[in-house]
């Protein structure tokens, strides 16, 4: 509990997390709100959560691997590494810290994203009511919570901030998708890919086909993705912890 | 007290640190003094748990440092003052370490007092002045009112007000019974700063000695005469296998004796004296001498 509240201390006594989180509200709910006042039919729940799924989750990400680089950057992490030597404990907590805040970051755009929709289209139905809405609507926090433990792994491997971005935002926005391009074995691979799966658990299936994931043949079902999706993350976590452990501060 | 038991480092082909043995008691301030290049920071560093060592180990109170429970409260450790997020407060900072060992906010303001940051203490420390810092950065050492202390090069770039505070602060901390590890590459500062010398060439321990006994044996020990029957003196002083040179306006000097011994060979042949001066090498020459050889980078000084 004391390394949560040293990382909490940390984090946010500096300026970052607080533009990234302002950047992906922003970002998130001022994308949901352009579409709606756009359309001139109702707008369907589906539709607003593209923000908060594909645009708002990057600058999540982004803030999450900052937390972890800015402190190679400075180099803050042995100031770290002196006051908890195991590093692990330390890591760890610093993880869990980012992985809340980006939960609650998500709930607020994801919901925050609903409200804003509902007030300019009034008329559209946008009532949560079936799992599948909730899970389309509160999910969002959990996919940003599990990106955030990603991001921050690779944050702890790459140590660099540009490269940790870069790494980041190719991957989730660009490479994950472009996988779909190659003939026959592009569907199947990409049915096992991290954030592919991530979206496979929003979707509300053939209710919101503003989603993507389309024509991708998942061999799991939503929560299925959902927890194969926070495997890789732990499992990639636990890499940069032994990696960490091991290297030279 | 810290104990350094075959320590080696190696990076590739490059040892950096080479099977390196030495103590550091309490009560003293102990210089870790070396050319640039040495080895003092990757030792340092190996001593706190930051760097692995290839071969060897070192203990603090008998432990290494990753076993420590609560190691701020045992050592104190001043690496790099510029270990500070610019865009974070003195105090944010302080607060976060002193958290993280389970110490007092209490803590915060009494190091900040002790180091005479109390004004500045919200400021961001990207902004502080490099005394500012090193200031900071000995506020973050003194924390947990460790037992243990190393700063790495505490005064480079400090101003002499600077330079002067910090030695008089080490000294103080040695004479509450704390051990103080302080590197320096230069020895004039050592000198001053400190009681014991652990010295290092090319990863290598060249010595361990107290300072004045360094000085002593580096220098070599030269007595200059001076006497209008030199040369009488001169030959009587080979023959007892004394080395002498011809020193400045006409004097001898004379090494591998004592004043009182040739004091006793010009006063048994009747030779008068007009000057019989012990001379004490400077602590450059003596430093020079010593890790002449084991300098990484070299250059040649035109002649």
């Amino acid at each position: 509990m004391t390394l949560l509240a040293v990382e909490r201390i940390k984090l946010f006594s500096t300026r970052s997390p607080y533009w990234c989180s302002a950047l992906a509200i922003v970002l998130g709910v001022g994308l949901t709100a352009i579409i709606a006042a756009a359309s001139e039919e109702q707008v369907s729940l589906g539709l607003t959560q593209i923000g908060s799924a594909q645009l708002a989750i990057a600058v999540v990400l982004v803030m999450a691997a900052i937390a972890v680089t800015t402190e190679y950057r400075f180099n803050t992490i042995r100031s770290t590494f002196l006051a908890v030597p195991g590093r692990t404990s330390a890591l760890v907590a610093k993880a869990t810290v980012v992985a809340l805040i980006a939960g609650v970051l998500g709930e607020i755009i994801a919901f925050g994203s609903v409200g804003i929709a509902k007030v300019i289209s009034p008329s559209s139905d946008l009532a949560i009511n079936s799992a599948a809405e909730w899970r389309h609507v509160a999910g969002v926090g959990l996919v940003y919570a599990i990106g955030a433990v990603m991001a921050v792994a690779v944050g702890i491997l790459v140590r660099q901030t540009a490269g940790a971005v870069a790494i980041l935002l190719v991957w989730q926005m660009i490479a994950e998708g472009l996988i779909g391009i190659i003939p026959k074995a592009g569907i199947k691979i990409q049915a096992w890919l991290p954030f592919t799966n991530a979206t496979h658990f929003l979707t509300m299936g053939a209710d919101s086909p503003e989603q993507g994931g389309a024509g991708i043949d998942f061999k799991l079902s939503q929560w299925g993705s959902l927890a194969y999706f926070a495997g890789i993350a732990i499992a990639m976590l636990v890499v940069a912890l032994i990696v960490a452990k091991r290297r030279d501060a | 007290m810290i104990e350094a038991i075959g320590l080696t480092k190696r990076y590739g082909r490059t040892v950096a640190v080479d099977d390196l043995s030495f103590t550091v008691h309490p009560g003293r301030v102990t210089g870790f003094l070396g050319p640039n290049g040495a080895g003092k920071s990757t030792t340092m560093r190996m001593i706190l748990g930051l760097d692995r060592p290839t071969a060897g180990r070192v203990l603090i109170d008998g432990k290494p440092y990753t076993e420590l429970h609560r190691p701020l409260q045992t050592v104190g450790a001043l690496l790099d003052a510029k270990w500070v997020h610019p865009n974070r407060s003195a105090r944010a900072h302080l607060r976060w370490l002193a958290k993280s060992n389970n110490l007092p906010d209490s803590r915060v303001d009494a190091v900040l007092e002790a180091v005479g940051l109390t004004q500045v203490a919200g400021k961001n420390a990207g902004g502080f002045s490099l005394g500012m810092s090193q200031r900071l950065g000995i506020a973050a050492a003194l924390l947990g009112d460790p037992k243990v202390l190393l700063f790495d090069e505490p005064v480079n770039g400090l101003d002499p007000e600077g330079i002067l505070w910090i030695r008089t602060f080490m000294q103080n901390l040695a004479a509450e019974g704390r051990t103080v590890l302080v590197s320096s590459h230069l020895l004039s500062e050592m000198a001053l700063t400190a009681g014991e010398l652990i010295v290092i060439g090319r990863g290598k321990l060249i010595t361990q000695s107290t300072t004045q006994e360094f000085i002593d044996s580096a220098t070599g020990n030269t007595v200059l005469v001076r006497s209008p029957q030199l040369f009488k003196l001169g030959p009587l002083l080979v023959d007892k296998g004394f080395t002498v040179r011809d020193g400045a306006d006409g004097a001898l000097s004379v090494s591998g004796a004592t004043s009182d011994q040739i004091g006793d060979i010009a006063g048994a042949n009747g030779v008068v004296l007009h000057e019989l001066s012990p001379q004490r090498g400077s602590l450059e020459e003596a430093f020079m001498q010593l890790t002449g050889d084991a300098v990484e980078y070299h250059a040649e000084i035109g002649k």
